[in-house]
């Protein structure tokens, strides 16, 4: 994809997000106002219209989700942005678009929870993203960008990949990423190929009716969905993205995703400046999960620690992915609190220092 | 066919050929009829995308010959909208049920039709449950028995059954809105009416279009196809009136 026109812009996280998503080409958004993301729904009310779109300020999340399906089922490039409470309600109609492989694009700038938590950053949504979240056997596409750039770029991908695996996306920013402000260099995709005429729903002039349904009764008609299904869950993997820093000589690993994982950059680079072996590995999709990658590292002999904002999560998929050669340990920021890099400098040098 | 044959009757070209699932005396399959020949009469098949949703006509696409997607339960008003907002090009259309519509998804109608739609919505009122084997409904009837409230519903517990049309018919964004029944020949010649005016208001952009048809379901009715056609004369009609409660076609002219 080449780069044309760059502009440079100033702009919250959120912000970045909608100018990508108009980049990318979205033309549909339905929402429904919740902190920390009204920005996004607010950037759409004015642009989308000018831009030729659709802008719905739906009844609840629940319907905003539904519209997003209906939008989807008609081959056009559509989103909806929520943070966790609202992206609960959304759970509905993001298992039905896995189930009836539609593409859309969903933002969960999540925060503080469980039930109505508060208001501040958070990454208590990683099972909910990466574990389906919605009822029945799915996966999302789930991408966690760590700044206001990644965050513009990431999404611009996010709508190529939902209409590739004709799937769900899911952007996972958080408190932290949605509000906070960075310059962006802007810029727009050449085109693109959404190769949506072969199943669309546009009238059925000159060919068989098109049905585009999650209910399978017939029998063995279910399985042999869910094999679909899985198989395109497989084939996802090959679009597992991670950063890696400091980790070549590093004797201990810290793994961190969003928002964290830019924080504990910071401290990473602090300690390196005073001799300490100590790197990042930061998950950029957090489904498919970089599990071989970690796997490489874990059998150089690297030791781990997970740092998530949240209670111990994405923990699980880390260990999964190192068990054959070690573990990892856990720190947990509390949901809601706004860490800084020094917070993360005891629990580093605790476990660089043990063992 | 014998010379003397005339035709007088034939099934509309937007009907699937196929033996039909609803029981006997269902009447879901007369009001498909009758949204398959409107819509082949206003020539709009090739140009539609329908929405299914859930309860005994979730199978809506098996019997139309048009684009269709299935929407969650209750959620077709919000699905229809992402469709028609998506695709302001093309005619869009739901056919709900009363536990589907009145009851869970009674947000998405509501707001839907609030905020003028250009989508149409057919409503089968059956006072019933019918796909989960006949609990109660928002459309109950006082007095009905159903497998959840089998003393029969009681206003003081349950409420009372709502009359969508007439609640529909106050939204801002309504611009026809009609109850029909199809329980003799008279009233299907009226359905199919208000059936066409309110495909017509979307067609003029003129806003949110709504059909309420009374409809038999004799299966959870524990009653013969005769006796429920009855039912709907007798108990429902008085309750739910038929008729024309909104249509801004008339009130341009
Ligand atoms: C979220 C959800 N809750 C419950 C159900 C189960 N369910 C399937 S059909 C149905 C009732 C539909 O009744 P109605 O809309 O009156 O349609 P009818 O079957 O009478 O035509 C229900 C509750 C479901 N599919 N989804
Ligand atoms: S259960 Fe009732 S609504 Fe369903 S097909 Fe049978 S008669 Fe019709």
């Amino acid at each position: 994809m080449t780069k044309t026109a760059p502009e440079r812009i100033f702009v919250k996280g959120n912000e970045a997000v909608a100018h990508g998503a108009l980049a990318a080409g979205c033309r549909c958004f339905f929402g429904y106002p919740i902190t920390p993301q009204n920005e996004i729904p607010e950037f759409m009310s004015k642009a989308l219209p000018e831009a030729g779109g659709e802008f719905v300020q739906a009844e609840s999340e629940v319907a905003a989700a539904n519209m997003l399906l209906g939008a989807a089922a008609c081959g056009i490039r559509a989103m909806t942005s929520s943070s966790s409470p609202g992206i609960s309600l959304k759970q509905e109609a993001i298992s039905y678009m896995a189930g009836s492989q539609l593409p859309a694009v969903l933002v969960n700038m999540s925060r503080g929870g469980p039930g109505l938590g508060d208001i501040g950053p958070s990454q208590g949504d990683y099972y909910q993203s990466t574990r389906g979240g919605g009822h029945g056997d799915y996966r999302l596409l789930v991408i966690a960008p760590a700044t206001c750039q990644e965050a513009y770029d990431l999404i611009i991908e996010a709508f190529d990949l939902a209409f590739k695996y004709k799937n769900p996306v899911m952007i996972l920013g958080d408190a932290i990423l949605g509000q906070m402000k960075e310059p962006v260099t802007c810029w727009k995709p050449e085109g693109h190929n959404d190769h949506a005429e072969s199943w669309q729903l546009d009238g059925c002039k000159g060919r068989d009716p098109r049905l585009i349904k999650s209910l399978f009764l017939e029998e063995g008609a279910l399985a042999e969905h869910n094999l679909v299904l899985q198989a395109k869950y497989e084939a996802m993997k090959a679009e597992v993205r991670y950063e890696t820093f400091e980790c070549d000589d590093a004797e201990l690993v810290v793994v961190a995703f969003g928002s964290i994982g830019r924080i504990v950059k910071s401290t990473v680079r602090s300690l390196r400046a005073r001799g300490h072996k100590v790197g990042l590995f930061r998950p950029i999709t957090l489904y498919p999960f970089p599990s071989e990658a970690l796997a490489e590292l874990a059998a150089q002999g690297k030791r781990f620690l997970t740092i998530e904002h949240n209670l111990g999560q994405m923990v699980d998929d880390v260990r999964l992915a190192v068990r054959k050669h070690g573990d990892s340990d856990f720190h947990a920021q509390m949901p809601g609190t706004l860490p800084n890099p020094d917070d993360f400098e005891k629990p580093i040098l605790e476990r660089l220092g043990g063992k | 066919m014998q010379p003397q044959e005339k035709l007088v009757f034939k099934p509309s070209e937007v009907l699937v050929d196929r033996p039909t699932h609803y029981c006997p005396g269902c009447q879901h399959g007369t009001a498909h009829r009758i949204v398959a020949e409107c819509l082949e009469e206003l020539g709009l098949a090739e140009n539609a995308v329908c929405i299914g949703s859930i309860g005994c006509s979730v199978f809506i696409y098996n019997y139309l010959k048009v684009d269709a997607v299935e929407a969650p339960h209750g959620r077709a008003p919000a699905v229809a909208t992402g469709a028609k907002r998506a695709r302001p090009d093309k005619f869009v259309f739901a056919y709900q049920g009363d536990g589907d519509l009145a009851s869970i998804g009674l947000a998405e109608i509501m707001h839907a039709a609030n905020r003028g739609e250009r989508i149409s919505i057919i409503f089968v009122n059956n006072t019933v449950y019918g796909m989960t084997g006949g609990q109660m409904a928002p459309t109950t009837m006082i007095g009905q028995a159903t497998t959840t409230c089998p003393a029969g519903r009681c206003e003081d517990k349950e409420g009372m059954p709502m009359k969508m049309a007439e609640i529909i018919s106050q939204l801002g964004g309504t611009a026809y809105c009609a109850r029909v029944a199809v329980n003799n020949v008279g009233n299907i010649a009226k359905a199919k009416k208000a059936v066409k005016k309110a495909f017509e208001v979307q067609l003029n952009g003129q806003g949110f279009g709504f059909v309420e048809f009374l409809a038999t379901c004799p299966t959870n009715w524990k009653m013969t196809p005769i006796d429920a056609n009855k039912r709907i004369e007798e108990e429902m009609i008085p309750y739910f009136p038929l008729g024309v409660f909104k249509d801004r076609t008339a009130e341009e002219e």
